[in-house]
């Protein structure tokens, strides 16, 4: 009963964009005219108008979206149709230039499209793999509740260092506080664990503490140092709470991941496309400017 | 108070005892800032003392002013502990030994009760309190909350967040609480930021002059008595409601039925003349009606004829009937006609009548559809009214003549109208809400077991044997038994020899089988349906388990019954028959999908049978954009009614928080203005009226209502892109000055185009599916996986 968008209404929007596609270039091929094909022959004026048309009822999307009391269809045909046109686009576009491009306006414009397009398609992309990997991630828990889950394994995890001995209360102290989940954009993006940890018998500058990997090391050392009974038993306490909070860490590494990179794309898709709308407006200008 | 301030105008000799230390006492327990309102907004005030909508402390003020000002003759601190004697010469004793004599007493006392004391010496120490109106009041002391209920849990986790806190339990768990509250302070126990003394008793409170703290709690522990230094003592031990005492006093109630009121007169006497009651005590719990009532029943004593504040609403609504009787002499009369009413006290019988509408439709005129959603009960003054059963080449009528009623089924069970009714020739008909009609079944006997018995065979007539006659089917349905299940209860289990038969009235089942020790759920049957029949017609054993999805109630009917009602009716046991067969089809094939049993079980167990319509999400295709939540914020004054993200998820199916608009929805239980309905195609929504007590929000078990206040309206996209508007700032929960209301989602009623969350969502991720299309939901779903 739920349909995605590339399915929405068996796939109507693909059939109209092929057809789309099926005409221009049936006309393309046909039409003969005197100069190499280009945006200025009867054909090159019509399919760039159908462009801009396109080009600006694609943009309209944004409104679209925020209409809420709106019943002009529904959002999710929008989109569908928003897909498909879009790629039909790229055709259309290419068949008005008639493939001659150059450096000046007119193919700036046509390169910030193909920009546009290019994001658009990573966005299709993403958007069909990445939620179902979201949500069994998340295992049932939204990202504000694993925060939750975090620091009250935290809490515990300081309880139980205060059996053990100040060193390794300063140890879980500086572990906490040199937590990081993302970070910059590369880090969000490859879910990179950027933590570090100052240890109380270390080097003065944090090391890298990856995974938990330099806590658990010092942990597990001092472990197996250990040969008293209790500390024993805290000490293992202490490294499979460690054990947990990386799992959960994990997990929250790859939820910010996956979050970065759903809107990613739309960083370019849109602002490109306000730079396409600027570009456009000079080539259609520039163009009658110099008939 | 208004009735105090009614003596003291007319100058007659009172006091007005009240058992605290100030006036109002229910009101002044309101926390701080607290919105007041004034419903009903159609009934005129009558009293000498003003009452308009407004903040708490305003109200209380202006109540204090007029006491003043006409002179009350008002003693604080003075409980009443017995009241004996007659009328013209009461003797009331008081908790201080003093004892006053009256002629008259008036109870308006409330159902609130009295905060139950801790009883030990030194409870009277400044450090005692038995309420909490702010948690974040104090900082940084030691806090002793005595008492293992939903509040003392509530305000002691509130407290340990700023406090050291210890909560003490006199038994050894804490078993009278909601879910919610149990794991909330076991986890803080365990956390160590609650400590807590089982099976320990305060025993006495010293004020000391202790470095730690200025007060000393000892307890009783199994480990010996304990000295406990701390700041304050918050006890929550329950309060004691006052129905103990108004019976001492001689008055009766009609039935042990926690929710039974006394039995009143018109002009609120009870049984022991001379003893009145009026408020809540009286079934009245609005403030605006006890005011009113405060009024009339002293000018009532007083010997002057006084017009009850309803009495011009009355006359209005009566006017459509013909006749010139007055509103007393008519209301008599309906009640006089009308055997189900007969019993029904006047005072009742009139604030039902307030309540409902009278309608004199033409004949032919359609009182109501088949499917409608809409739940009000009907009775027939005068004329007949014709019910046609069945579809359009199969429906039969049969006529209801006056003094009789129908519409009892939808109001049962929540679940569409059966039929559909025409008007006769002359018909008039009282129209009255459905919670009316509910709230005099709880309080007279004989009204519901009138209805309860009709329903029953009408039930039956409609389901099994609608050609047999009425009277032929009493004599059945009076062997008929009622049964009411709690949730996940089972009626019946697979293996065990069936006998009976089961109409679910209300509520609905689900139907599961064994199979290698799992239970897979195959189907659901919703009100209004039957099951069980295939252990009536020759098979012995039951072949599946049914048990309740949620609260339900059936009406049973045993193998001998059964046969007698399919002797009457030859074509019924082959309309039976059909039904059993597309059911064994449809459970085989609910049977092979693993999957699908599984989901249909997952959305059962989050109360999904008794929705009406349900929001689901497919995490699959949801980004997370939260499109959904701004456009519902964005059609609904902004405050969003969805809660995407919080919510289960089951096998990539995903139920947010938001309102599944029951069939018999939890949340119209207890609501005082009445202010929760539910419209023609089902949505349940709340309308303006809303006071904002919150009983819906606690009522509802999804927890899909919250309270909040209309925020700023949003700046317009264009505004925010070129200018860079901002909305101004909310101002932070519990100190902004607008009041806050109930608010929950109510499927876009008022909008064309439906659901706007559903429109709204770009990848397609948001569905609205209803119970009946689960299972084709959940077939398509596995169908794709």
């Amino acid at each position: 009963m739920h349909q995605s968008i590339l399915d929405f209404e068996r796939r109507r929007y693909l059939k109209i964009a092929l057809a789309l596609c099926g005409v221009s270039l049936v006309a393309y091929l046909w039409h003969d005219p005197r100069s190499p094909p280009n945006g200025g022959t009867w054909l090159g004026y019509t399919l760039g108008g159908l462009g801009a048309a396109l080009i600006l009822w694609l943009t309209a999307l944004g409104v679209r979206k925020r209409s809420y009391t709106s019943t002009l269809g529904s959002l999710q045909g929008w989109v569908s149709a928003h897909v498909y046109l879009g790629l039909a686009l790229l055709l259309v576009a290419s068949l008005h230039a008639g493939f001659q491009f150059g450096w000046n306006i007119h193919t700036l414009c046509y390169v910030l499209m193909v920009v546009v397009i290019a994001s658009g398609l990573l966005g299709i992309v993403l958007y069909q793999r990445l939620p179902q990997q979201l949500s069994q991630n998340r295992a049932q828990q939204t990202s504000d509740q694993m925060l939750t889950e975090l620091q009250e394994l935290d809490e515990r995890t300081r309880r139980v260092a205060a059996n053990a001995s100040p060193d390794e209360v300063l140890a879980i102290e500086a572990n906490i506080a040199g937590t990081r989940i993302g970070g910059s954009t590369v880090a969000i993006l490859s879910a990179q664990d950027r933590s570090t940890v100052r240890l109380p018998d270390g080097p003065a500058e944090a090391e890298a503490n990856p995974g938990q990997a330099r806590i658990l090391e010092w942990l597990s050392a001092r472990l197996s140092a250990s040969d008293d009974a209790g500390r024993t038993r805290t000490l293992t306490d202490l490294v499979s709470l460690i054990g947990a909070r990386r799992a959960l860490l994990r997990r929250l590494q790859q939820d910010a991941r996956l979050r970065g990179w759903l809107s990613i794309w739309l960083y370019v898709h849109v602002p490109v496309t306000f730079g396409l709308l600027g570009s456009l407006i000079a080539h259609v200008v520039s163009v009658f400017l110099y008939w | 108070m208004s009735a105090a301030a009614r003596a003291a105008e007319l100058g007659v000799s009172h006091v007005l005892l009240e058992q605290s230390a100030a006036h109002a006492n229910t009101i002044q327990r309101y926390q701080k800032g607290k919105h007041v309102m004034a419903e009903p907004n159609v009934l005129p005030l009558r009293s000498p003392l003003p009452f308009a909508a407004g903040v708490r402390e305003h109200i209380l003020e202006e109540w204090g002013a007029g006491l003043d000002r006409l002179g009350v003759n008002l003693r604080c601190q003075s409980e009443v502990t017995r009241i004996e004697g007659e009328r013209g010469d009461f003797k009331l004793t008081l908790k201080s030994g003093e004892s006053l004599r009256a002629e008259h007493v008036i109870f308006s006392i409330g159902v609130q009760g009295n905060p139950r004391r801790l009883g030990v010496p030194g409870d009277d120490l400044p450090c005692v309190q038995y309420t909490l109106d702010d948690p974040d009041d104090y900082q940084g002391e030691t806090i002793v909350v005595v008492g293992a209920g939903d509040a003392a849990i509530e305000n002691a986790t509130a407290l340990a967040r700023q406090n050291r806190v210890f909560i003490v339990n006199r038994a050894e768990e804490f078993a009278r609480v909601k879910d919610g509250n149990l794991s909330l302070v076991l986890k803080a126990i365990e956390d160590e930021t609650l400590g807590c003394f089982y099976k320990s008793s305060c025993v006495a409170i010293t004020a000391t002059t202790g470095a730690e703290a200025p007060y000393l709690l000892t307890l009783a522990t199994p480990e010996g008595d304990t000295a406990v230094p701390c700041h304050r003592i918050i006890a929550r031990i329950g309060a004691v409601p006052p129905r103990k005492f108004v019976e001492s006093c001689g008055i009766r109630f009609p039935s042990s039925d926690a929710a039974a009121l006394p039995e009143l007169s018109a002009q609120y006497e009870s049984n022991v003349p001379g003893l009145y009651v009026i408020g809540a005590l009286g079934g009245y719990p609005l403030i605006k009606q006890a005011m009113n009532q405060g009024y009339e029943v002293v000018s009532h004593i007083q010997g002057e004829a006084v017009e009850p504040a309803d009495e011009p609403l009355l006359a209005d609504k009566l006017s459509k009937l013909p006749g010139m009787l007055s509103v007393t002499e008519t209301l008599q009369r309906m009640q006089q006609r009308i055997p189900l009413f007969a019993d029904v006290n006047p005072l009742m019988f009139r604030e039902l009548i307030l309540g409902s509408a009278v309608h004199c439709p033409h004949e032919g005129d359609v009182v109501f559809r088949r499917n409608d959603y809409t739940n009000s009960f009907y009775t027939v003054l005068d004329g007949s009214v014709q019910i046609e059963f069945g579809e359009d080449g199969d429906s039969r009528r049969i006529t209801l003549a006056a003094g009789q009623f129908f519409g009892e089924g939808s109001l049962l069970s929540g679940r569409r109208r059966s039929a559909t009714v025409y008007a006769g020739a002359g018909c008039v008909l009282i129209e009255s809400p459905r919670r009316d009609i509910v709230k005099l079944m709880s309080s007279v006997d004989s009204v519901r077991s009138v209805i309860d018995r009709l329903f029953i065979v009408r039930a039956i007539q409609s389901g099994f044997a609608p050609n047999t006659p009425f009277e032929m089917l009493e004599p059945i349905a009076d062997r008929a038994r009622l049964n009411r299940y709690k949730r996940d209860e089972a009626l019946f289990k697979e293996g065990e020899p069936g006998d009976r038969l089961h109409l679910v009235r209300s509520g609905s089942v689900a139907v599961s089988r064994n199979f290698g020790g799992r239970e897979v759920t195959l189907s659901y049957v919703a009100a209004g349906n039957y099951v069980g029949e295939m252990g009536l017609l020759g098979r012995t054993l039951r072949s599946a388990t049914v048990r309740a999805a949620v609260p339900t109630e059936t009406v049973s009917l045993d193998a001998d019954t059964f046969a007698e009602l399919m002797a009457h009716n030859p074509t019924l046991r082959s309309e039976i028959e059909s039904v059993m067969r597309k059911r064994i089809v449809s459970n085989a094939q609910a049977q092979s999908s693993d999957a699908g049993g599984d989901l249909i079980s997952f959305l059962m167990r989050q109360g999904l049978g008794e929705a009406t319509d349900v929001l689901l999400i497919d995490e699959s295709l949801c980004i997370g954009c939260d499109n959904c939540e701004q456009a519902c914020a964005a059609t609904h004054g902004g405050t969003s009614r969805l809660d995407r993200a919080a919510g289960p998820t089951f096998a990539h199916v995903h139920v947010p928080t938001s309102c599944r608009h029951c069939e018999n929805p939890h949340c119209m239980k207890d609501c005082p203005p009445d202010a929760i309905r539910r419209a023609p195609n089902g949505e349940v929504y709340i309308q303006d009226n809303c006071i904002g007590c919150g009983n819906c929000e606690r009522n509802c078990p999804y927890g899909v209502i919250h309270m909040a206040s209309t925020p700023p309206p949003q700046p317009s996209l264009w505004a925010s892109l070129l200018f860079g508007s901002e909305a101004p700032p909310v101002e932070s929960t519990g100190q902004g000055k607008a009041p806050k209301k109930a608010v929950k989602c109510d499927m876009c009623k008022d909008q064309s185009g439906g659901p706007a969350c559903v429109r709204a969502c770009p990848t397609g991720a948001a569905l609205r599916v209803s119970p009946a299309e689960f299972v084709e939901f959940v077939s398509a779903g596995a169908a794709e996986r």
